[in-house]
């Protein structure tokens, strides 16, 4: 078993702390995994993205090859979009339906939707309204975790484990955020 | 042990602790930046060890060389770019050799990740005349570093590790070792061996040379680099090095009759193992990340008579960017898959840019409203995410080139009739390499105006401390010589906008040498101290 994640977002959107708890869990698990992602320049409110591979024997690429990724992750829906040769035809998208404008040509958010929904399989989860609801719009990259928990080869309970040591030292109601923001998430992904 | 989850970098950075590491010195630079933020996190950073992020490269590097002389196990790290800023010391430190473990990284980023070349640093290693390992995956990282510092110790001479990008910003599960203490009572250098007026460092270069059969039988033996045999009836080999490997062995499974291949970690590189492969095989497929280094070797003048080469040389591999699984597909004759297609749908290019609320976005525009009116100005401009100002809306600098350039070519070009000429340099920019270049200016009264911007920390390689900001900068620069009357500050905000132009127009005008401090803190740090 190979599982293929594209993790995509703009620079600050937090995909690197989602990686980090999806590589958590999957050691705890005892699945080797390799997870590749850019620093330095491109974090500046560019397009980010990581390439995740969890397998239960050792994977060696550390980029997806085209066409063998089974998730694209997403925290902003555009930045969708730019992966899309990296999914397989029976790969699942699912991504944040608020966009970040911060370029002066953005495609109408509605186009934006739609080709997404040309796609393959796709989920679309309203992050911001969720992560307000969980008590703050920071925690959008963890109700889009908690979206991709339903199809991770992962266990609920080792994400949340890693949820709660990742926000650990920012205090108790951080933590209290994040978890439920993953839970709303996670709920919403089931609709 | 457990396997613990690691960067490339970290692994790096803990098999250097776990080598009884005294002393570590680095200058932030993507991908190098992590070895050193992981070292000055771990509990035994000032006890066990010293860990300092230094003024610039060739410092660090010296700083290393003087641990390494007192006989304690060191390690310098820095980005490929950075390797060309301590070449001096690195160079000649092949000449002096280590005492204690002396260990070289430098992090070569193929594909301009963040970088303004993809030179590859194994040329370097190469002209030093001293072992460079290359590690393939995180394993190795940890593995090879611990090597490193044996080798460093066995040999007497320094060891570079050449990282990658991709491995140096990836993560995966690494096995660690035992650790070890570091060195009891150590021996100083001898003098005459460090002390490199000619006589000496002819001598000690004839050792070099005579030291090289020993690295080369090292490599021979070495377990790192595997030759492995192809499936019968197979005519065809392939090298690999470092990091292609993962993307040779992605696709290894896929291949009907397997090649023999030649996994190459050391350099200089296993001569007697490459001609076995080349015994058995028609045709050779030459693999690397960075520049074509072994194939250019293997080619020669004359290349294999009857033999095919194949590679970067020939255009099998693009010569330039960094490998994709594609890329080695293809070159593996597999066929390559193409994913989905969002076919004509327009997707817009999101760059990199700097942050709403940037301090040196108002500088720019400041600066841009300045010039106004001058037909021959330009501003030459330096390595930080100011560099983002070369990008629209600015577009207020026309020149890049390599840290503190900013400030020696906008001399150079006032010389050459280039007025206003202007330069723009971050505060830690200018602390590496701009204070020497200034220094220059003072001494001829050059008519240009230089502008620091003054954010207070290393912001593009994650906000590390900067050595020159603040109010000992002002100290510094009234220091180097700069007239008083023309040393201004200005604070870069929307509300101080037209003031801002008017000091910088001052400025311009001024037929002399005139430094303009912008100063505000950076709004990640701002941001960051709020939160917390």
């Amino acid at each position: 078993m190979t599982y293929n994640v594209i993790l995509a977002g703009v620079g600050g959107q937090g995909i690197l702390s989602i990686a980090f708890v999806i590589d958590q869990a999957a050691l705890a698990e005892g699945l080797y995994f390799l997870q590749a992602e850019v620093h330095g320049m491109s974090q500046r409110g560019g397009a980010v993205q990581s390439h995740l591979r969890l397998s239960d024997t050792q994977v060696y690429s550390p980029l997806i090859p085209q066409g063998e990724a089974d998730l694209i992750l997403s925290v902003e829906p555009l930045e969708a979009l730019r992966y899309f040769s990296y999914l397989k035809p029976q790969g699942v998208v699912i991504s944040s339906r608020s966009p970040f404008v911060n370029i002066p040509d953005y495609t109408p958010v509605e186009d934006v939707y739609r080709e997404i929904a040309n796609g393959p399989a796709s989920v679309l989860v309203e992050a911001d309204k969720l992560a307000k609801e969980a008590g703050s719009l920071r925690a959008e990259n963890m109700v889009m975790l908690g979206a991709a928990s339903l199809y991770l080869p992962l266990q609920e309970d080792n994400l949340k484990k890693f949820i709660k040591i990742l926000f650990k030292s920012k205090g108790e109601k951080v933590v209290e955020t994040n978890l439920k923001a993953f839970e709303l998430g996670r709920q919403a992904a089931k609709k | 042990m457990d396997k613990i989850i690691l960067l490339g970098d970290e692994a790096v950075a803990l098999a250097a602790i776990h080598s009884g590491l005294a002393a570590a010195y680095s200058y932030p630079g993507t991908p190098a930046s992590e070895i050193m933020e992981f070292l000055i996190r771990q509990p035994g950073n000032g006890e066990k060890y010293v860990a300092k992020w230094c003024v610039n490269e060739k410092v660090a590097m010296e700083e290393a060389l003087g641990a390494s002389f007192a006989g304690q196990r060191a390690m310098v790290s820095f980005k490929h770019v950075g390797l060309n800023v301590a070449a001096d010391p690195f160079m000649n430190a092949a000449i002096t050799g280590a005492n204690g473990g002396l260990v070289v990284v430098s992090a070569d980023d193929p594909g301009f990740h963040s970088s303004q070349n993809e030179q590859d640093s194994r040329y370097y290693g190469d002209f030093a005349r001293i072992l460079c390992l290359e590690p393939a995956n995180h394993q190795e990282a940890y593995d090879l570093t611990r090597e490193a510092f044996d080798l460093s110790e066995k040999f007497g001479l320094p060891v570079m590790i050449r990282l990658v990008t991709r491995l140096a910003h990836s993560r995966a599960p690494v096995a660690v070792r035992e650790p070890r203490g570091k060195n009891q009572n150590p021996k100083y250098g001898y003098g005459p061996d460090w002390t490199l007026l000619p006589a000496n460092a002819r001598r000690r270069y004839q050792e070099l040379l005579g030291r090289q059969k020993d690295l080369k039988n090292y490599a021979e033996n070495c377990l790192f680099n595997e030759l492995s045999p192809g499936e019968k009836g197979s005519r065809s080999g392939v090298v690999v090095t470092g990091l292609a490997y993962n993307y040779f062995r992605e696709f290894y499974n896929r291949l009907a009759l397997k090649p023999a291949f030649l996994k190459i970690a050391t350099y200089p590189f296993p001569e007697q193992k490459l001609l076995k492969l080349i015994e058995q095989i028609d045709e050779l497929t030459v693999i690397e990340e960075g520049y074509p280094f072994i194939e250019r070797f293997i080619r020669g003048v004359a290349g294999l008579p009857g033999k095919v080469i194949r590679g970067k040389m020939d255009g099998t591999i693009p010569a330039s960017g960094e490998l994709t699984p594609e890329i080695v597909a293809k070159a593996l004759d597999l066929p390559v898959k193409t994913g989905l297609s969002t076919g004509d749908f327009r997707l817009p290019a999101r760059p990199p840019q700097l942050c709403p609320g940037c301090p040196h976005g108002d500088t720019y525009k400041a600066l841009n409203e300045a010039l106004q009116g001058y037909d021959r100005a330009n501003v030459f401009s330096d390595i930080g995410c100011y560099t983002l100002g070369a990008l629209p809306p600015y577009k207020a600098i026309q020149t890049c080139v390599c840290m503190g350039a900013s400030v020696s070519m906008a001399k150079g070009g006032a010389e050459a009739g280039v007025y206003p000429s202007v330069a723009v340099i971050g505060d830690s920019t200018f602390a590496h390499s701009g204070l020497t270049p200034l220094f220059d200016a003072v001494y001829s009264n050059t008519d240009m105006t230089v502008i620091i911007l003054d954010n207070g920390t290393v912001a593009m390689t994650g906000a590390q401390p900067s050595f020159g900001t603040g109010e000992p900068l002002d100290r510094l620069l009234i220091g180097l010589g700069i007239n008083k009357d023309h040393l201004r500050v200005i604070i870069p905000l929307p509300k101080n906008h037209q003031l801002n132009t008017g000091i910088i127009r001052e400025e311009l005008a001024y037929h002399g040498l005139s430094v303009i401090i912008a100063r505000r803190e950076c709004i990640q740090i701002l941001g960051d101290k709020k939160r917390s």
